[in-house]
């Protein structure tokens, strides 16, 4: 099954600036390489990446081809309230992972 | 073990396979600069981009295009009356244009994204960041790939 990795603060001061960080095992095949006999490799991608917390959308992101093997998405959001942050993978041929992290605001 | 029919077949398939790549080429700049524009105009709508602002990190000399680490950072208050509404990262040398789109809002507290590209071939690449305000800012760095990322026949 998909392996995804989310690394975020557990605990932060209302108001602070947390980075997080998101991994997703995948190959991101492009779709522009060939095989031995010339034939083309099917596109195999991870598209979109949501981050919410607490059920608000706090970023979103859209991967293309050009993102590299096991992409990787760095990216901050405010500490608001205790709660938990839910991170959701779509991609092709019906990929779809999940993770959440648990975050205590001070 | 290969047999010389099987040979053979491969052999014409990689021909044809070269034949293909070669036909492109003399045109492939031009396209190439086209597809860029055309994202370009896609990600702003039309409305003008100004240097400035965005601060697009990434090493200037690639050893390997497979995985080219890429940051964007953009400088903001990130209010809900001023803020980054999103950030495109696009190359000039790849087959298609984007690499990665990112939307953010006032409550990303920072406008700042990271990422790990695959980038084809010595280029420019440009990170567009469109405000609140709906003005469009960029920065654009040059870089230069020694290995080039997953187009081991050349590019297509």
């Amino acid at each position: 099954m998909a392996r995804v990795v989310v690394n975020a603060p557990k605990s932060a001061k209302r108001g602070e600036v947390i980075e997080i960080k998101t991994l997703a095992g995948h190959a991101m095949e492009t779709g522009f390489r060939r095989t031995q006999t010339g034939e083309l490799i099917a596109r195999d991608i991870i598209t979109g990446l949501v981050c919410t917390y607490n059920g608000v959308e706090v970023f979103r992101a859209e991967l293309h081809p050009a993102m590299a093997a096991n992409p990787l998405v760095v990216f901050s959001t405010l500490a608001t309230e205790s709660g938990t942050l839910e991170f959701k993978w779509t991609g092709d041929n019906g990929y779809a992972a999940t993770q959440s992290a648990s975050i205590t605001v001070v | 073990m290969t047999s010389r029919r099987q040979f053979l077949a491969l052999a014409c398939g990689a021909l044809a396979a070269g034949e293909a790549a070669a036909q492109l080429d003399p045109n492939i700049q031009a396209l190439r600069a086209a597809a860029l524009e055309s994202a370009i105009r896609k990600v702003t709508g039309g409305k003008p981009v100004r240097e400035g602002k965005v601060k697009l990190e990434l090493p200037p000399l690639v050893d390997n295009g497979n995985t080219v680490p890429l940051s964007v950072s953009v400088a903001s208050p990130m209010t809900s009356a001023d803020h980054v509404k999103a950030i495109h990262v696009l190359t000039e040398k790849n087959p298609q244009p984007y690499v990665v789109s990112a939307y953010l809002g006032p409550r990303a507290g920072r406008a700042s994204i990271a990422t790990r590209a695959r980038i084809a071939d010595s280029g420019r690449v440009i990170a567009i960041a469109q405000l609140s305000d709906g003005s469009f800012w960029s920065a654009t760095v040059s870089v230069v790939v020694t290995l080039s990322a997953c187009l081991e026949e050349g590019l297509i």
